[in-house]
């Protein structure tokens, strides 16, 4: 559904965005991180052809942004970074006139209104100006005007951004429904939000494209991901890692003793994570008689990943 | 109906909308009533004079146009900049030309409004004497053509800022040289150094001589054409600051 080519974007002598590519499929949450700065606010712009890159191509449902905007645009809602409105009008006006211009009429314009004012929880405001709602509301209607549509591709810069726990929660089951029949990229900082809603995350650091993967996939870049961790009491570490290392799946084994409790942590001999680990290890402490507690088995965590790959000048791990 | 049309209709609709959602358009309407009527009535003496014409109404339209159409038309690019919602209109599935003609009608009937509620002065003329109402339509038509080019300034300079007041200020000076351009000490000023061919193309920018043959009650065809290309001109003057702001 959405193609992008090797997108740069200049502002002046600065490379905002740099050789940038990537495909969405429809049926695919894309999540677009980065740090403040990236570049995914210029990306997503070029993306709905609000501004035209330097160098690079985007096609939308087979529709060339640059070569025929107005086809490739009436496939996407888009919800800008600020998620402005206009403000002079009320909720119901800013939504009709958003349907209007997409081409919607008649009997169908209230009903495309009536069903995006339910999926963005706007009932109560709907004949309030939208100069007086809180900014919560006003994410949520620019949110409203993204999908009044029912586009085949969505790109929402930050559809999170501002709202409270519950309207979080909400907005990312919307994602998710919507996400079956539709092409998704949303950009955010929150990392739970990839765990939980996409099926693939792209991390963007200074204009380049660092790391793109399933969000399994990317935990598994940290450099705990995979390991197994275990504490035992009363057995001496040496004699602890001297037996594991003779397991095939062990790795590296490292131990920190506080008294008479042993911190264990045990590393894959080929890095992948699974529960096989896990279990060979627990056999052994079973066998050998060790008493333990908390086995478990790290999955990487998505922030220290995030750390670690968009962190200017520290040690990127390796791959 | 055709896809262009429709799209300029729901800018020019959303537009207007927003004129009269705020207190905006009420304010504008009164204020251009009351500066018409004090000019025409106080200034103008159009009651003393007792000539059943419009001079003294129409005499005024150029400079009270210098403030009021720049006042009426500022926001039309420069907010939707300041608040960003120029993203989201130029994101929509219409062309860049056709937001710009939506908004540049919705202001111009916008004003023409405010320019059809001065009628009372015409039962005011038609009470001193017998007018000519061909002459009165005719100075009319000018006025609004003349608010139209004015207007056609404003759009393009509210796309130069996100603020309203040099928006404001930018299309004040603009509109102020279409007056001078064609005004004596201008023109001396340049012939002291400029081509003859350069002068004839400076002072020829004038709004005023067009200006007036419409006030004359003559309908004269150059006149339309003046217009009409300062019209078009600043519209595509427009879109290509659109575009350079979206490319920069
Ligand atoms: N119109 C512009 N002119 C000049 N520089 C710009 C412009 N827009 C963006 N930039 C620069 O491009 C870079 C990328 O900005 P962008 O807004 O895409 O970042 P981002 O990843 O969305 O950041 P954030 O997480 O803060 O939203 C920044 O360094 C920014 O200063
Ligand atoms: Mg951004």
């Amino acid at each position: 559904m959405i193609v992008v080519e090797h997108l740069s974007k200049d502002f002046g002598p600065k490379r905002a965005v740099n050789d940038v590519s990537f495909t969405v499929q429809k049926g695919e949450i894309l999540g677009f991180l980065g740090p403040n700065g990236a570049g995914k606010s210029t990306t997503m712009r070029m993306l709905t052809g609000f501004i035209p890159p330097t160098v690079g191509r985007v096609t939308i449902g087979g529709f060339d942004v640059a070569e025929d905007p107005i086809s490739a645009k009436r496939l996407i809602g888009y919800l800008p970074e600020s998620a402005p409105c206009y403000s002079d009008m009320t909720v119901h006006g800013f939504l009709n006139f958003a349907a209007e211009i997409r081409g919607i009429h008649g009997a169908k314009r209230e009903q495309a209104i009536r069903t995006a004012v339910g999926l963005c929880f706007l009932e109560g405001v709907l004949h309030q100006s939208v100069d007086t709602l809180s900014k919560g509301y006003r994410h949520r209607t620019c949110l409203a005007q993204a999908i009044i549509h029912d586009p085949e591709v969505l790109i929402l810069d930050e559809p999170t951004d501002g709202l409270d726990p519950n309207q979080k929660h909400e907005i990312r089951l919307l994602l998710k429904r919507f996400g079956q029949n539709k092409a998704i990229i949303f950009s955010t900082h929150i990392l739970e939000e990839v765990d939980a809603v996409c099926s693939r995350a792209i991390i963007i650091d200074r204009g380049r494209v660092v790391a793109n993967g399933t969000p399994a996939e990317l935990r598994a870049r940290h450099k705990l991901a995979g390991s197994v961790a275990l504490k035992t009491h009363g057995v001496a570490a040496e004699s602890i890692k001297a037996r594991l290392t003779t397991l095939g799946v062990v790795g590296k084994v490292e131990t920190e003793a506080t008294g008479s409790q042993v911190f264990v942590r045990v590393f894959p001999r080929d890095k992948t994570v699974n529960s096989e680990l896990a279990k060979a290890v627990a056999q052994l402490a079973a066998r050998e008689g060790w008493s333990f507690e908390d086995l478990r088995t790290e999955e990487g965590r998505l922030d220290e990943v995030f750390r670690s790959i968009t962190l200017p000048d520290t040690v990127k791990p390796s791959e | 109906m055709n896809e262009s049309l429709r799209n300029i209709l729901t800018v020019g609709k959303r537009e207007l909308s927003g004129y009269f959602n705020s207190p905006v358009a009420y304010v504008f309407i009164v204020i251009f009533l009351a500066l018409n009527g004090f000019f025409t009535f106080m200034l103008g003496n159009l009651l003393e004079r007792g000539e059943a014409n419009l001079d003294a109404f129409l005499m005024w339209h150029p400079w009270l146009y210098l403030f009021l159409v720049p006042a009426a038309g500022m926001r039309l690019w420069s907010e939707e900049r300041r608040v960003g919602t120029l993203e989201l209109l130029l994101t929509m599935p219409i062309a860049a030309w056709e937001a710009i003609v939506g908004k540049f009608l919705a202001c111009w009937i916008f004003i023409a409004l405010a320019l059809g509620l001065t009628f009372p002065v015409i039962f005011t003329v038609g009470y001193l004497g017998h007018p000519d109402y061909g002459t009165i339509l005719t100075g009319y038509l000018g006025s609004f053509l003349l608010a139209g080019t004015y207007l056609s300034v404003t759009v393009m300079t509210s796309a130069l800022t996100r603020n309203q007041v040099i928006s404001f200020i930018l299309s004040v000076v603009v509109c102020f040289l279409l007056i001078f351009a064609g005004w004596q000490p201008v023109t001396g000023l340049l012939v002291q150094w400029a081509p003859e061919w350069l002068v004839n193309i400076v002072s020829s920018l004038s709004v005023m001589p067009h200006f007036n043959t419409f006030t004359h009650g003559v309908i004269d065809l150059r006149a339309f054409t003046f217009f009409g290309s300062v019209i078009t001109f600043c519209l595509f003057a427009n879109s290509v600051i659109l575009r350079g702001l979206r490319g920069a």
